[in-house]
């Protein structure tokens, strides 16, 4: 029998995240401020946050996890696609800046700018941003992997390169005369859709869309790394050069999980620039990229919800810690990455399933009788 | 007795100021200004003066053009006379000395007559006295301001200062200046020509901005032999600017070339990308400032030396930190690249953060010797010294490495580990001693490259990350696996940066470098010298 695409224990996953996403919507909602249930409203917005990264650690994971690219440079499609949101939040702003221009934003206006750059126009509608935030960070990992994968550059090489064309994005940025404000950004946004921006329920609403497109996002793994195509990922992942000799072209499968990791990294950004208020180039930090990996990594790559899971113990960790003993976080964050390499390569979740199917496969060999086989545990 | 003592002296003196009267002193000379009741008679004094070439001349005629040269009513004592009615300073007029004969009443001095035209006698006047100063550096800066001014009344002074100047430097000086003055003559065509040819021969800005002005005002010939004349200094100085360029790519390359070799080394024979490598240039830095502290408190006669202690020490400390790194961490990850990056990257967090919290997050100054400050001229190039120091460093460091890896024992093992680890150790060599001994190798280079970068840039514990990105560039650019890769890599993108700036501004000429590597890495993926074999393919 074919297997089901999306395994159960995603649809648990899936499950638990739609109903916490709830549970934490109708609490911040429902409830009085001074409720025990009651949660407040900058929770929401971290959690929110948190999401948008899970999101991120998710579409990495499809291509570090699943094909073996390490990418060190997918902070720079998740700021490209939050660059492409924020550049409609800051036309949606309209004559509330503090210049009141109707069309040029602040920045524009304080740098003297006569007309709208042609790269802005169009960004007053939704559905033309919405296609960006896809298109933009699609379009970079297209052509960069087109270029990469063609001629065969993977392993070290390829992350380096990753981290390169993340850095000449975050110069880039920086410069005033790109359009794109320079190193304070795109920041000070009103409305969203008609919706204030700053309201308990717009901020609600955008955290709901962020847990809707991450479990969306879960599902699409799941479903790629259970079809065939996803055996291929494997394979490419497992020995490039064996599945090419059985007549498979690595270079266009991996360019295709490229190009589609990067749009679900845009995505990821964009949900995440209404949340947090502001997009500046330090997004571009290839810093920032390592970190994304290291979330992967502690949570488990090559398994479904693992990245999700690092990416929220990472930066739950970090909120907390950084509240506690700001100096130290970088001692922590440094001994995360060197641990896990050294003693949890397979991250949380892949060592715990490992861990469960051994027993499993201990206990079947234990017991004399031909029983059924236990019923699969929900961990991936 | 007394008296005749007396006697004696004033004979003495009575020689003295005669030996002196056979050309009257200056002082006599500048006493005739108080009598001078003429312009006429003031202009023959200023002529005396001149003639006297004696720079010490100079005050005097400068205050004269001035109208600060006042002769006292009361003595008729000529004297230079500074500040405000009730603050008056009176000033010799030839030592400059401050008198301390009492205030006096402005009422009780007299101005010394001026006009406009014997202020024109009195610049001429005063290029002639610096022309013949004793020391060069005087003349040279005297006929440097002719050369500026394009004094036509300077021309008598200098053909003849040029009769008697034996320094070829200064002479050479005088002819520009001359020529310069001669364009502002009336001279014939010929003449000024070859004035022209003459400023066109130094080929600098001055020169440029001496001819464009003539050039503005000319028409005819003259026009078009400055207009050749203007030419020919523009192409001179876009030859020098290239050379500039040049020179600040190689000091560019250099320091890449430091920061980045060490790496090429730890990832051309160990394929591990150590993201640590920035940390171990930082730490080297901060070894120097370490080692800087220690000699400012116990011994700053010396600190003129404390880069010949640095330099080693900054080499044990990061080449030990490497060597526990790679026994600690690095072995445990071997065949993993991938891993290894992310492991290295986590100890670069911790090295950062502990010298944050041990020296605190600001930038630490580290001193130049005095041997590394400053800077010196060739023809339109300003070299410091600190860049050409930090040159012929990296030159020594790199034929240092090359020597350890072609002629030593360590060198042979680690080249036979990188073109085929198992048969090296097949061979019986201890490959897992030559990772560690390499690595160390690498990092205690990263740790000298931290001392030539404290002393142009700053020290703080984002130093590392600021070069690190840089590094991995050169070394995959130029190939793993050789050293000249990594020089020819080096020197190439710090030229190629430094050829960009002018035309696209620092920031987009990097970006527009790494694009071009990013593309260059598609066309050949193992960089410019790559190795080749089986074995790379794994």
């Amino acid at each position: 029998m074919q297997p089901a695409l999306i395994g159960r224990g995603t649809w648990i996953a899936v499950a638990l995240i739609g109903l916490a996403a709830v549970l934490i919507v109708l609490a911040n909602l429902a409830t009085a401020p001074g409720s025990p249930l009651h949660v407040p409203n900058h929770i929401v917005a971290l959690l929110g946050k948190f999401l948008c990264y899970a999101m991120l650690a998710v579409s990495l994971n499809l291509v570090w996890g699943y094909c073996g690219i390490l990418s060190l440079g997918h902070g720079a499609f998740f700021a490209l696609g939050g660059y492409a949101m924020g550049m409609y939040l800051m036309r949606q702003i309209g004559t509330r800046g503090v210049y009141g221009h109707p069309v040029l934003p602040d920045f524009m206006v304080f740098l003297d700018y006569q007309q709208l750059p042609w790269f802005w126009t169009g960004f007053d509608q939704f559905w033309f941003a919405a296609l960006m935030v896809m298109a933009v960070p699609g379009l970079l990992a297209f052509i960069f992997g087109w270029f990469a994968f063609r001629s065969r550059v993977s392993g070290v090489y390829l992350s380096i390169i990753t981290q390169a064309m993340t850095y000449a994005l975050l110069l880039a940025f920086f410069r005033n005369d790109m359009g794109f404000g320079g190193n304070n950004g795109l920041t000070d946004f009103k409305d969203i859709l008609g919706f204030d921006i700053q309201a308990r329920e717009t901020r609600a609403a955008l955290f709901g869309l962020s847990a809707l497109f991450l479990c969306l996002f879960l599902m699409l793994v799941a479903a790629i790394s259970a079809s065939r195509f996803g055996k291929v990922l494997v394979a490419i992942r497992d020995a490039e050069s064996r599945t090419r000799f059985l007549g498979f072209r690595p270079e266009n499968i991996k360019l295709f999980v490229w190009t589609l990791s990067a749009m679900m990294a845009g995505i990821a950004g964009a949900l995440y620039v209404p949340q947090v208020g502001i997009i500046n180039p330090g997004e571009f930090a290839p810093a920032n990229s390592i970190e994304i990996v290291i979330w992967t990594a502690v949570g488990g790559r090559g398994t479904i919800v693992g990245p999700a899971i690092g990416a929220f113990l990472v930066n739950g960790g970090k909120s907390w810690f950084t509240g506690l003993l700001p100096e130290y976080w970088l001692f922590v964050l440094g001994a995360l990455f060197v641990l896990t390499t050294l003693f949890l390569p397979k991250g949380l979740v892949g060592t715990l399933s490992q861990w469960a199917r051994q027993r499993r496969q201990s206990r079947r060999s234990q017991s004399a009788a031909p029983l059924p086989a236990p019923q699969p545990q929900a961990a991936e | 007795m007394l008296r005749t003592l007396f006697l004696i002296t004033t004979m003495l003196l009575t020689l003295v100021a005669k030996a002196g009267a056979q050309a009257p002193s200056l002082e006599d000379i500048i006493a005739d200004f108080a009598g001078a009741k003429k312009f006429s008679q003031v202009e023959a004094v200023i002529e005396r003066l001149a003639a006297t070439g004696d720079p010490r001349a100079a005050l005097a005629l400068r205050s004269l053009s001035d109208g600060t040269l006042m002769a006292r009513t009361t003595d008729g004592r000529v004297l230079v006379v500074e500040g405000e009615a009730p603050n008056l300073v009176l000033r010799d007029a030839v030592s400059g000395e401050a008198l301390t004969d009492g205030p006096v009443e402005a009422s009780g001095l007299k101005k010394i007559k001026i006009k406009n035209s014997l202020r024109r006698k009195i610049a001429a006047a005063l290029s002639g006295l610096t022309l013949k100063a004793k020391s060069a550096d005087v003349r040279r800066t005297a006929a440097r301001t002719i050369f500026e001014q394009s004094d036509a009344s300077a021309l008598e002074a200098l053909d003849e200062a040029l009769q008697t100047e034996t320094d070829a430097n200064v002479r050479s000086a005088f002819i520009e200046a001359r020529a310069s003055a001669l364009l502002a003559t009336d001279a014939p065509l010929a003449e000024k020509s070859e004035a022209i040819d003459i400023i066109a021969a130094r080929g600098d800005r001055a020169a440029l901005a001496l001819l464009s002005a003539y050039a503005n005002a000319a028409d005819g010939e003259l026009k078009t032999k400055l207009d050749a004349g203007i030419a020919k200094v523009e192409e001179s100085l876009a030859a020098w600017s290239a050379a500039q360029n040049i020179w600040y790519g190689i000091s560019l390359g250099s320091v890449l070339l430091l920061a980045a070799i060490g790496l090429a080394i730890t990832f051309g024979v160990m394929g591990v990308i150590n993201m640590a490598h920035g940390e171990m240039v930082m730490l080297g830095a901060y070894t120097t400032f370490a080692v800087q502290e220690v000699f400012r408190t116990t011994a700053p006669g010396l600190f003129d030396y404390s880069l010949l202690v640095a330099v080693p020490l900054a080499f044990l400390v990061s080449g030990t930190i490497g060597v526990i790194m790679e026994r600690g961490l690095i072995r445990f990850l071997y065949g993993r690249p991938l891993e290894t990056l992310l492991a290295t990257w986590g100890v670069s967090l911790i090295l950062q953060q502990s010298v944050r919290t041990l020296f605190g997050p600001t930038n630490r100054e580290v001193g130049n010797p005095s041997w590394m400050s400053g800077a010196f001229e060739i023809g339109q190039m300003s070299i410091t010294w600190n860049r050409l120091w930090i040159v012929v460093f990296a030159a020594v460091v790199f034929a240092a490495l090359y020597l350890i890896i072609n002629r030593s024992a360590l060198g042979l093992e680690m080249r036979a580990v990188t073109q085929n680890r198992r048969m090296a150790g097949a061979m019986g060599i201890k490959t897992s001693w030559v990772d560690a001994m390499t690595f160390g190798l690498g990092s205690g280079i990263a740790g000298i490259a931290g001392v030539a970068l404290s002393q142009i840039d700053n020290v703080s514990p984002n130093l590392g990350q600021s070069y690190i990105i840089d590094s991995f560039l050169v070394v995959v650019f130029g190939g793993v696996g050789n050293l000249w890769g990594t020089l020819v890599g080096a020197m190439t993108l710090g030229i190629a940066n430094k050829f960009l700036e002018p035309y696209t501004g620092a920031v987009l000429g990097k970006i527009l470098v790494l694009v071009l590597i990013i593309l260059f890495i598609q066309k050949r993926p193992r960089g410019l010298f790559a190795l080749k074999g089986r074995a790379v393919e794994t």
